[in-house]
This record gives structure tokens, sequence and C-alpha cells, in this order.
């Protein structure tokens, strides 16, 4: 932080420095509740709350009980399981059709282009308790609640809005001059699309696919209305766990999935850089 | 030139074919592949979210109970007028289509779906199908009101025919606290029945507060963030996107931790003296339980769209402004503020769309008080099983969002919306 220049008054120079306290209050509203909970997850006790023994940092008030408890349950087994299973198979589904869409929308002569982007987008901003309601009856119809499929098929939708929006983010800078001069040197479409396009949409894929793996591994609403007690995800027992049995164990998961969230982070900072490294758009 | 191009006639493609033809053809060739690329998903989502969505929405205006268990009644009902009670012989009707629903054994879904408009009158219809089989012959009417007097009421006659056609707008009119009274005109419920309309407002008021708070907290640290080199705005940057990457319920799990009776912020309170051992405070399972974590949950969304607005105002509007003698109070006012409004319209548009139909949270820490109008539609749908009203709830909090959703393409524009 670059000190303040000599002409600076009191008034300023206060106004400064309580401006940057604010700031700091503000962030360690935003960060201290998640770190909160990763020292909470190795408490010796059951309790939600630090005990004067981990205070003073006894080694014997921390322990991995909680953690073993994940390992040792089969329903959080299972949740974990379902939710690679569930979160895995939409991505795929998400990915595959909203990069197909977004390559159509960022063509110039598509037609109905904010009319139809508005529709691909609405899952996002639908309320996820309308959308919950709404597969319930008409899924329930055809068959398909408390099943893989019908969960996977709704967390596909919901999905595709982050694929298409980051995907068509990444296709406005995308010089068309380059698949023209591959069909101009004789390449056939598909090759000048596995061979310049993909390459250079990639990490807007990547990203894309990040995100809808993150909207299906960490939503519970449709869940509590379409899975059954074999389809339980690992929100869905967090849910079961804050309502009914409250224990440390929901902490531990709690601190898994924070830095499940970090290693995300990472992945998608270093394509970001990647992405602005190939297109020389230099950081700013 | 132009002379020759007019005299050779319109100018061909190689195979004599109007050269404007060609590139029509080729224009509706490319808008075909386009529009293939676009096909999959957009039948995808009709089928697995606008249908299922739609055939939710149909539930609130169909109403097939009465007419079709009760068909002849519904009928006779249509031409009573409801300032008399009815004559023998809709009591008559009444009482055959009674006798069949009770053997059918589908008597009791009239009687839920009467209890709907008339709480308390669900024993009233099953009471008396039991009593009918003794019923041989009339005057069916003094029989009726025999076995109950509530077949002298003018309310639940009003009622049944209010419910007797196969569409109704009843589910609509419940969910926002009127009925059709005994003439078939819309009417105020009783005062001490009217609970979603000033649900409707809290939810309302609550997210236009928690918008609010987003933009206050958020205004600091994005213009912090904006006027700081890169490499340590992208540290702190790290502090916003943890939040916005960690899983909801992890957050909410969190703030149980910190707020509740014997949670972390009680603990410290006691600690430091403020408060006493049994002075502790309730911050959880209520309102304020819901606003601090719907806050903290939302705030990214407010950061994210503010920052990169900010990010593109120059600082050397606000020195000329300093230059020009203006004091850096005004010259924030005018000159940069103005400027980062458009981030705050995204931001606010955004962070009021997720609050308003937000579940998890209200349901997990708002306790009896802090519930908003999604947890009411999932208890209707879940718990009371009055689906018809879950519906016409969830098509009216749908219409306010989508309205919203269409407000923030015309200002913004979805192509804008950026992620992390």
């Amino acid at each position: 932080m670059a000190a303040l220049p000599p002409y600076v008054g009191p008034m300023g120079r206060s106004w400064h420095y309580g401006f940057r306290v604010l700031c700091a209050m503000i962030f360690l509203f935003l960060i201290a509740p998640i770190l909160v909970i990763v020292p909470l997850s190795f408490n010796a006790e059951p309790y939600f709350t630090f005990t004067k023994a981990m205070l003073s940092l006894d080694p014997d008030a921390f322990s991995l009980r909680w953690y073993q408890d994940i390992n040792n349950n089969p329903q959080w087994s299972l949740a974990i399981k379902n939710s690679f299973i569930v979160g895995t198979s939409s991505t795929l589904l998400a990915t595959t059709l909203g990069t197909l869409a977004a390559l159509g929308l960022s063509r110039p002569e598509m037609p109905y282009r904010t009319a139809i982007m508005s529709i691909l987008i609405s899952p996002m901003i639908v309320p996820l308790i309308i959308t919950a309601a709404g597969m319930y009856f008409f899924y329930s119809n055809i068959g398909l609640a408390q099943t893989y499929p019908g969960l996977i098929l709704a967390h596909t939708a919901l999905g595709t809005p982050f694929v298409v929006i980051t995907v068509t983010a990444t296709l406005v800078g995308f010089d068309r001059s380059l698949t023209r001069a591959a069909a101009n040197l004789g390449s056939a479409p598909t090759r000048t699309f596995f061979k310049i396009t993909v390459p250079l949409i990639l990490p807007g894929v990547i990203s894309g696919a990040l995100f809808a793996f993150i909207t299906s591994f960490d939503e519970v609403v449709v869940v509590l209305f379409l899975a059954g007690f074999e389809q339980r995800t690992v929100p869905r027992q967090m849910w079961a766990g804050i309502r009914e049995q409250i224990s440390p164990t929901i902490l531990a998961v709690a601190t898994l999935l924070i830095t499940f969230s970090v290693v995300l982070m990472t992945i998608l900072e270093l394509l970001r850089r990647r992405n602005e490294r190939m297109r020389g758009i230099r950081a700013t | 030139m132009a002379q020759a191009t007019i005299d050779a006639g319109p100018i061909t493609a190689a195979d004599g074919v109007p050269l404007k033809r060609k590139l029509a053809q080729a224009e509706r060739r490319k808008r075909l592949v386009s529009f293939g690329l676009v096909a999959p998903l957009l039948c995808f989502i009709a089928i697995t979210f606008i249908l299922p969505i739609a055939d939710m929405l149909f539930r609130s205006v169909e109403n097939p109970i009465v007419s079709e268990i009760l068909p002849k009644t519904a009928t006779a009902l249509q031409s009573w007028d409801g300032t008399v009670l009815p004559g023998e012989d809709i009591y008559a009707t009444l009482v055959l289509e009674m006798k069949d629903a009770a053997e059918a054994r589908t008597i009791g879904k009239v009687a839920t779906r009467l209890n709907y408009e008339v709480p308390g009158t669900r024993s009233l219809v099953t009471g008396t199908a039991r009593k009918l089989k003794k019923l041989e012959e009339g005057p069916y009417k003094e029989a009726l009101i025999d076995i109950d007097k509530d077949w002298g009421n003018l309310e639940i006659w009003a009622a049944l025919k209010a419910i007797a056609p196969p569409y109704t707008l009843s589910y609509y009119l419940a969910a926002l606290d009127m009925q059709y009274d005994q003439h078939g005109e819309i009417a105020p419920q009783p005062p001490d029945r009217q609970i979603y309309v000033p649900l409707f407002l809290r939810t309302l008021w609550v997210s236009l507060f928690i918008t609010g708070a987003c933009i206050l907290l958020a205004y600091p640290i994005s213009f912090l963030m904006a006027n700081l080199p890169t490499r340590i705005s992208n540290l702190l940057m790290i502090m916003v996107l943890l939040p916005f990457w960690t899983s909801l319920l992890v957050r909410t799990t969190s703030w149980i931790v910190l707020l509740q009776k014997e949670g972390v912020i009680n603990d410290i309170l006691v600690w430091i003296g403020l408060i006493g051992e049994d002075g502790r405070l309730q911050m959880i399972y209520n309102m304020t339980g819901t606003i601090v974590a719907m806050v903290h949950i939302l705030l990214p969304f407010m950061v994210l769209p503010l920052f990169s607005v900010m990010k593109t105002i120059s600082p050397s509007y606000m020195r000329a402004a300093k230059s020009l003698g203006a004091t850096p109070a005004r010259a924030f006012w005018k000159v940069y503020f103005p400027q980062s409004v458009p981030g705050i319209g995204a931001g606010s548009i955004l962070v009021f769309i997720l609050a308003v139909g937000y579940y998890i949270t209200p349901a997990l820490v708002g306790g009896r008080t802090g519930q908003l109008i999604s947890n009411f539609i999932a208890f209707h749908m879940q718990s009371s099983l009055n689906w018809g009203l879950a519906a016409a709830l969830g098509g009216i909090l749908l219409a306010s969002v989508l309205v919203l959703y269409w407000l923030y393409n015309r200002l913004i524009g979805i192509d804008n919306m950026k992620l992390g």
C-alpha cells in the first residue's frame, strides 16, 4: 500500500485509514464464517463451539473422529458416490449441449438470438423452488422421480446456462478468419472444428463445465423434491444433518467441501490466465 | 461501368442462377446450421424445464375434483344465485351423487377440496356421506340440514359453487388473500386468514433490505479493489470468490455455528463482558438469522458486477475534478458515483432476483418468523398437499421474477452477465 502524499491533511489521513478498517471488517464478514468451520471440525468434543482446551491449543482437544465418522457411515459414502455420479453425468450432458448451443448462438447469422438466449438462461433465473415443484409433478407422471436419470436430467437443465454463458463469452473474441484460413487451406469443417475451434474455446468449455459441476454438486432443492433415499447427495445429507441430527460430522464434511472449492477455484484461475495468454490479452 | 452492369442484366453465378438468389440460399443454409446447433439444447430445456413448469402452472387453475365427482351438482349450482339456500332439487342431486361418491370412495377428495376453501369442513362432507346410506327418500333438504346444520349455511354452498367449475381462479384468489363470497363476487378473506399478502410483502421488504445491505457492503470493498494494484486486488478477490464457490449449505452451517446461543459470537460477547451468561442473544432461527446469512451468501453476486464496472472507471476523472477545485466528497459523488451506477443496477437486480426466491437458508436458519414465500410453497407442496395453492403462489412469484429478468435483459443484457 502506497504511503499517503505529504499534503494530505489529518482529515484525509483518518478517512484513508478509517476506510481501510471498514473494508477489512467487510472482508472479515465474508471470510470468517468459512474459516471458523475448519478448526471446529477437528473438535474432540461433540460441540459446535470452541472448548477451553482447544483455545489453549491442547493437542488432546483435537481429533479426527468426525472425519472417521464420515468414513464409517455408509450414508455419507453413498451420498458422496451419488454426488459424483449425478455431478459428472449432468456435467457431461450440459457441457455437450451447452457448447453446441453457444457455437450456434455466436454465429452472426443466428436468428432470434436474444429471445433464444433468454430461454436458455432461464433455468438460472427461475427460483429453484418453482423448478423443483414443477419437476416433482412432471417427473413423477413420467416415472422419472426418485431415479438417477431424473435427477441427472434435472441437474443438466440447471447447469446448461453456465456453460452457455462462459462459452459464449469465450467466443466473443473469437477470430473467424482463423477458421476461414483453415477452410481455405483445404481443411474439412470437422477437422477445422477440432483442430482450430476446440483448442481456442477449450478454457471456456472447461470453466463452464466446472460451473455446471458445482451447480449440481451444491444443489439441494431439486434433490429434496426429486430424489429418493437411494439418490441422496452430499448437500441432501447435510440438509438432513442440520435439520435432524446435528453433529460435528457435517463440519468435517463442510471442511472437505471447502478444500474442494479451493481446488476448483485454483483450476478456474489457471484457466483464465491461460485464456488471456493465448489471446494475447495482457493481465490488467 | 454502371451502365455496363445494367445492360448485362442481373449478375449470375457460374451455374446461371442470379447471384442475389444464390446469396439468399447460402444465408438460409447458414441460418439453418446455426439453428441446428442450438436446437438440441432448446428442445432439452423445453422438455425438462419449461414443460414441467407449465404443467405446474396449469395446476393452479385446473379444478377437476367437484366437476368430476359431483358433475350434476356442479352444473346445477351454476344457475343458483346464492341469495337464499338452494331448492330441494339441488339437495336431491347432491345426496344422490354423494352416495355414489361414498361408494366409489372418492368423497374424501371432495372433502379435502372444500376444506381448502372453508377450513374445518372436511368432517362435514365425510360425516354426512357416512350417514347418507340410511337416507332413502326425501325431502332431502330437511334431511341434510338435520344431519349437519352446516348444510343450511349459505357460506358452505357458496364455497361449493366456487369450486364447482373445472377451471378456477380460486387458488390465485386464495394466494392473494381473497375468495368468492356467497354471491360469487370476489371479496377479501376474513382478517385472521389473511397470510399470503403480508408474506409477499415481507418477502419483498426482506429482499429489498438484503439488496440494500449488499450494496452498502459491496461498494467500499469493490472501490478499494478497483483502485489497488492488480497484485493486491487479486489476493483480496480470493476472499470474495472463496465464499462464492463454497457450498451454500456449508455457509449456512457456519452461520449456525457462529450465531447460535452457544455459538462463537455469543461466546465472544460473554467473554469480553458485553452481555451476561444468561443474556445470550437469540440471533438465529428468526429473521435476523435469515437476513445475516442471506446477505453473506448473496454479497459476491453484488461485488463481482460492481467491481468489473469500477475497474473500467478511469482514475483521471476524479483527479480532474479535484484539480478543478472539487472537494474529495463532491468529486466522488458528482463524478465517480454516477459512473458506478450500472454496476449497482446489475448487482441489485441479480441479488434481488436470487433473494426473492430463496428457499434453503430461510428454511434452515429462519425458524418460525424468518420464513419467506418459497418456504410456504414448499410447505403446501410437501405437508399440506394443497398443490393448487402452491402452484398459484409459485405462479405469482415466477411472474414477478420474470418481470425483473426482462428488466435485467433490457438494462444490462444477459450477454454481459459475468461469472467468476
